[in-house]
């Protein structure tokens, strides 16, 4: 159920890297319950954005407000769970099982000089079960495959029972069959009532999973619904992106080849 | 030997020392190892040379450091040494292995002017270099106990932080986690078990300790966990052993420690390699 309450609202966020803005005026609220799915090119600032809600980087100027607090005076990281692009952060010779690895989801959570207890073990095989990997969970998690991992990651993410996922690409480097029933395990999260924020560059994939689409190059293009989305795509991708189409698809060919 | 054991106060010290040292080198190895940054370990032996150097150098001149112990100027510069290579790597922010040759060859150098200012080699430092165990005071005793239980009681309390940090250190930063002090315990606790495993193995192979007996652990383990308890007991079994080998064949013992957990190591990886054949046919 989508609420008419913001679970994440940007006003004029700017953030400028080297001398070049990356992100222009973005103004964007997500409201709880819903399924964003952000697109753009490479380089259109979309992980940047991720990164700035998640308090990774700061901006030079603009607001974000998480869960209705400004993001300065907001404390309570365990609400949010994130799921990066795996290649980025991780060590695949890593010697750490899958409970392992999914135990650290609890980390703040617990807080500082805590331990774990018996809960959050029942915790842990809970969210190893829902994403369908309990078999695995005493396997390493360099044994397992693309996919399997970023599960995984999601049950790390999901073990704190976040209220917003924030996931960036998170199907880079799984393989093609193995990404349907991937989205559909986000589709049925989404259902349960998580709050969903998933950076994209395969925005055909999504539309039918997603409850609302944002095209991002530096500048927000398009906000809407999926449907509102949709409507608008047999106008010809020119009319989401915007004025500078040429530039952008030439981008995105450049940043394939 | 046991006899001995029990006669001889520095038989003792070398014995509790080198079991202590077994058990926290390869416990900090782990974290180390994970995160790649086993040759900060080479880097800090060497910085903190150049601390005992510095040390017996002024003891020549400074009563006060002629009764000091070295040891406690080796962790001084150890620790200095660690903060300045996080600064560096801060600063060469795309070259941050960088910081580590830095370090090293500015340990060396410092440790080098040192030495010459002290009028060349004393045996006392040449024990430093290659580690000599039957030199372990009682006073170095009593600083390797202090260290082992400020580094294993830090080591319990942050175990989920720092698990976190070096396993995804991105994600670790998301989660709000204090992610910048506990890098910094972190890297103190290097600094000051590397002095404290000086005496036992010496400068030149002190970082061997610290990535041997995990290098071996990882090949066979199954979980975090268990790298760290196999890591433990490979770095036993090699103090031990080197120390019980070489009292027996009469062998430099830091050398010998040194051998024993290389030829662990070889056994694990052959050991990995017949049971990966097995499991073919």
């Amino acid at each position: 159920m989508i609420k008419e309450e913001p679970i994440i609202e940007i006003k004029h966020l700017f953030y400028r890297y080297d001398r070049e803005n990356v992100l222009e005026d973005v103004n964007l609220s997500v409201n709880y319950g819903s399924f964003l799915g952000i697109v753009g090119p490479n380089g259109s600032g979309k992980s940047t954005l991720l990164k700035l809600i998640l308090g990774l980087n700061k901006p030079q100027r603009g607001e974000i407000k998480l869960f209705g607090k400004d993001i300065k005076q907001f404390r309570e990281r365990q609400k949010i769970g994130f799921v990066s692009q795996k290649a980025n952060s991780f060590n695949s010779g890593f010697p750490a099982t899958v409970y392992e690895v999914v135990a650290s989801g609890l980390t703040k959570k617990i807080g500082l000089l805590r331990f774990y207890n018996k809960n959050d073990a029942a915790k842990i095989e809970k969210a190893v079960a829902s994403v369908g990997m309990e078999k695995f969970l005493h396997r390493n998690i360099g044994e397992l495959s693309g996919g399997q991992q970023q599960r995984v990651f999601i049950a790390r993410a999901l073990v704190s029972d976040p209220e917003l996922l924030i996931l960036d690409e998170p199907t880079v480097g799984v393989d093609a069959e193995n990404v349907q029933s991937f989205y559909e395990m986000l589709e049925q999260l989404n259902k349960d009532g998580i709050t969903l924020l998933m950076v994209t560059h395969d925005i055909g994939a999504i539309t039918d999973k997603v409850t609302n689409v944002a095209c991002l190059n530096k500048v927000l293009f398009f906000h809407g619904t999926s449907t509102e989305f949709e409507d608008k795509k047999h106008l010809g991708i020119s009319d989401i992106y915007g004025h500078d189409v040429h530039l952008l698809t030439h981008d995105h060919k450049e940043a394939h080849s | 030997m046991i006899s001995a054991l029990f006669q001889y106060e520095f038989l003792q010290n070398a014995f509790i020392s080198g079991m202590i040292i077994g058990l926290i080198a390869p416990l900090l190895g782990v974290f180390i190892v994970v995160r790649r940054l086993s040759l900060i370990a080479d880097a800090l032996s060497h910085v903190t040379l150049a601390g005992i150097a510095a040390s017996l150098f002024m003891g020549k001149y400074i009563p006060f450091f002629g009764t000091l112990n070295p040891l406690y100027m080796g962790m001084a510069f150890s620790v200095g040494g660690s903060l300045f290579i996080e600064k560096l790597r801060s600063v060469y922010k795309h070259y941050q292995e960088l910081a580590i040759p830095i370090i090293l060859s500015g340990g060396i150098g410092i440790g080098v002017i040192f030495i010459s200012l002290a009028d060349g080699f004393n045996t006392d430092l040449f024990s430093y270099l290659f580690g000599s165990v039957s030199a372990v005071s009682r006073t170095d005793l009593w600083t390797i106990i202090a260290i082992s239980i400020f580094v294993l009681i830090t080591i319990i309390l942050i175990y989920k932080e720092l698990f976190l940090l070096s396993f995804d250190e991105e994600y670790a930063k998301a989660t709000g986690i204090a992610a910048r002090s506990i890098h910094f315990l972190f890297i103190v606790m290097v600094a000051l078990v590397i002095a404290a495993s000086m005496r036992i193995v010496g400068v030149l192979l002190v970082s061997s300790l610290m990535t041997l007996p995990v290098a071996a652990s990882i090949r066979l383990s199954r979980g975090f966990k268990q790298t760290i308890f196999f890591s433990v007991v490979f770095g036993e079994a090699s103090v031990l052993g080197g120390l019980f080998l070489s009292y027996y064949l009469d062998l430099a013992p830091g050398g010998t420690i040194v051998v024993l957990a290389v030829l662990i190591l070889i056994a694990t990886v052959l050991i990995k390699k017949l049971s990966a054949n097995r499991a073919v046919y």
